[in-house]
């Protein structure tokens, strides 16, 4: 079997992180309970005609691809995966209102065409040209790992060389209002510096595009190696930390051997709880490092704990923003992530350094 | 790592029946379930036919025994009562003995409960349960909840009209890989406002039966499904000493990168996606003995769909081919996964289904679907999903390892 590589990363976020130049160099401290993109320009990816026709998830998806193939070097890939929870959101609801407030008259199709969770994956298509597999999975915050994980078998097999990777969701305002009700973001306002301390339930929502390439080449611009992916519908947190150290065990690893876990920390009093039987258990003496807190929670920000676990290990450092706790770590080898929401769809992912 | 890729159970309620073996009568009798809409209040119901799954919500949360808080979309009711129906079918009397997984595809999710309550839900709390039940991978949760698989791989695909399909390639390539022992794969897609207009506004609509590769063709009509097939690897086969209903022999997905909703006038991504799925079945193409074909009924898919078979077949050496659109009406994300249950059928009982309402041939080609029930002996069925996106799928069925 091959081994798979993250030959390539890009990220929009609610931080300003579409420039790999940087690494958090300038944080945006938010202070809503919903945190918008910081956008690039889309101009210098797009035609602007184009790009006004495009909902807000395809522009970042779309951009984001782009960015991704750009800095591995290639023209085209094999495969496109893509990952996303709600699909171009402000599109169902617009769709959706249009059918309910002009009873089912007077709608045009595009909204409707783009509100398909799969257009994201249809677009980057089209753009690339790339008549190659694409596959669009919408399972909750395991949207992207299970494309992650249909990448790495395929490249393992050597079916495919080199494999875009991405997760994509936008924000919708009337889904919003709807996560408000129901106490899945937060009654009250807070500052990206306090989520990560907050006592009360519910999150904050972001939204962004974080896509990878994949190879099973390894180049000397590598970031990281994937040991290994493995998902779980439901897990108890009581049982974390033993699954999380089988996870290790599988892979010929001790809890020793990680210089630092991501963890998806999102500020919800009722869920963290997973994240701290870990932070308190196994991993009580390893660097945490958190990332939500500086983008919001959304199905598709578990991603941009890769792409902050690719820099770590690219850059060997870990920008203070991230950090959870207060152990430094001299070098990095391997780094292990994990991720759920609110008790469903929890991930693992293993990295090494190259 | 599994060679093979069994098939040892399956399920399905459709417009033509509530189980397999309604489903089996309904094809063999020529009977469609195609009528005027029932369970939805629209402005469009004297202009578009549909095909409904008979039970209504409350019959479906009794027959699963679900209590009045539940909060499961019609797309997680059908699709608990398909995969339910065939995990009994394959004997499984302990989900977990084995590493067990799901893969299901959706293009609806939740948003029928969603179009009912979307103001609703600001002004007052009674029906709030359904909000966290409107994203896709909730009716899959429900299905997994349902069959007690708890721990294992839960995905959900949503590739517009292919996803089925594409479910089906995901769980063998799953097996095969050796990642799971067993896999339930398949698809569910409810009857929704949303769809019905989106459609509607596509103009892809029929106001009568649909009539796939019918020079006349004026359309689909939507339909409503769920179906699902046990995957289940080599060792799991030979310990359990199981029936087998026939193989996931092959499958292809290509992208036809032409445009959003449309297929390419020649069926480039269609084309691709049959020749790989004979290549990885290491088969070529005279091997294939019946083709279910697509076939919506619109002008642009069945027009696609046939050129890029005679592409892939030589418009001489065409086997039999029909769609079963005209039973069902188009089940979207279903789709795939109903006809993999109507491939299997086929194989099973050597029948090929007839391509209902069709009257009057193609001008821009010669060949002809099946129109009667055919009796024939059956070692291998390809079947066809394409999609918005430009989603192409292709997988094959065979009764032989």
């Amino acid at each position: 079997m091959k081994k798979v590589y993250i030959n390539s990363i890009s990220s929009i976020t609610a931080q300003k992180t579409f420039d790999n130049s940087e690494f958090l160099d300038k944080l945006i401290i938010h202070e809503n309970q919903v945190v918008f993109a910081v956008e690039p320009n889309y101009k210098d990816y797009i035609p602007p005609a184009a790009a006004r026709r495009m909902a807000k998830g395809i522009k970042m998806g779309v951009v984001a691809s782009k960015m991704a193939l750009q800095e591995a070097n290639l023209e085209q890939v094999d495969a496109i995966i893509t990952g996303t929870g709600m699909g171009c959101l402000r599109d169902s609801e617009k769709f959706l209102s249009a059918i309910i407030d002009n009873n089912e008259q007077f709608l045009t199709p595009t909204s409707f065409i783009q509100s398909t969770h799969n257009t994201v994956g249809g677009q980057v298509a089209l753009e690339l040209q790339c008549k190659g597999y694409n596959f669009t999975y919408v399972h909750g915050s395991n949207s992207f790992e299970s494309g992650l994980l249909d990448a790495k078998m395929q490249l393992e097999l050597d079916e495919a060389q080199n494999i875009l990777v991405g997760g994509v969701d936008e924000l919708g305002d009337h889904t919003t209002k709807l996560n408000k009700i129901i106490h899945h973001i937060k009654d009250e306002k807070i500052s990206s510096m306090e989520i990560l301390n907050s006592k009360t339930k519910g999150t904050v929502f972001g939204e962004g595009a974080n896509f990878f390439v994949l190879s099973n080449k390894k180049q000397a611009f590598s970031y990281a190696e994937i040991l290994s992916v493995k998902l779980f519908n439901t897990l108890d947190h009581t049982e974390l930390n033993e699954i999380a150290l089988s996870f290790l065990n599988d892979n010929h690893l001790s809890v020793e051997d990680i210089d630092t876990v991501v963890l998806g920390n999102n500020g919800d009093v009722e869920f963290d709880s997973h994240y701290y039987q870990l932070t308190s258990g196994i991993f009580k003496n390893t660097q945490q490092v958190c990332y939500k807190h500086l983008i919001g929670e959304f199905n598709t920000a578990s991603p941009f704990g890769l792409w902050v676990a690719s820099k770590i290990l690219k850059n060997q450092t870990v920008p203070g923003a991230l950090k959870k706790n207060d152990l430094a770590t001299s070098s990095f080898k391997y780094i292990l992530l994990y991720n759920m929401y609110r008790g469903e769809n929890h991930s693992f992912i293993l990295l090494k350094s190259c | 790592m599994s060679k093979g890729v069994a098939i040892t159970g399956m399920g399905i309620i459709s417009a033509i029946g509530n189980n397999v073996a309604e489903n089996f009568q309904s094809l063999v009798e020529a009977r469609k379930g195609i009528s005027r809409i029932s369970k939805i209040d629209t402005i469009h119901k004297d202009d578009i036919m549909v095909g409904e799954i008979a039970y209504s919500n409350l019959e479906l949360e009794e027959l699963l025994g679900l209590t009045p808080e539940n909060n499961y979309s019609r797309t997680g009711l059908i699709g608990a009562i398909a995969a339910k129906e065939a995990i009994k079918n394959a004997g499984i009397k302990d989900i977990n003995k084995y590493l067990t997984g799901i893969v299901s595809a959706t293009s609806v999710g939740g948003m029928d409960m969603t179009e009912q309550h979307y103001y609703e839900y600001l002004e007052s709390d009674t029906n709030r349960r359904y909000i966290a039940s409107h994203h896709a991978g909730d009716s899959t949760q429900k299905i997994a909840e349902q069959l007690g698989i708890d721990k294992g791989l839960v995905t959900t695909i949503s590739t517009a009209c292919s996803s089925g399909a594409n479910a089906i390639m995901l769980g063998a390539r799953l097996i095969k890989s050796g990642q799971l022992d067993r896999v339930i794969v398949g698809g569910s897609d409810c009857m929704s406002k949303f769809t019905i207009n989106g459609f509607k506004t596509l103009m892809i609509l029929s106001d009568t039966y649909n009539t796939p590769f019918d020079e006349n063709r004026k359309g689909l009509n939507l339909g409503e499904a769920a179906a699902f097939l046990v995957l289940e690897s080599d060792t799991v086969i030979k310990a359990e000493n199981k029936t087998v209903l026939g193989y996931v022999k092959g499958y292809g997905n290509a992208n036809d990168a032409f445009h959003q909703t449309a297929s390419s006038d020649h069926g480039d991504g269609a084309t691709l996606a049959m020749e790989k799925a004979l290549k990885i079945a290491d088969f070529s193409a005279k091997d294939i003995d019946y083709i279910n074909a697509h076939g919506t009924a619109t002008g642009n898919n069945d027009l696609s769909e046939g050129r890029a078979i005679i592409r892939v077949f030589g418009e001489e050496n065409i086997p039999e081919f029909s769609s079963t659109k005209a039973y069902t009406g188009h089940t979207l994300a279903a789709a795939g996964a109903i006809e993999a249950v109507y491939s299997i059928l086929a194989l099973q009982n050597n029948v090929i289904f007839p391509n209902l309402n069709f009257k009057t041939q193609m001008k821009e080609f010669n060949i002809t679907p099946q129109l009667k029930l055919k009796e024939k002996t059956l070692k291998t069925v390809m079947s066809n999903s394409f999609g918005f996106g430009g989603n192409c799928s292709t997988v094959i069925f065979s009764k032989e390892q």
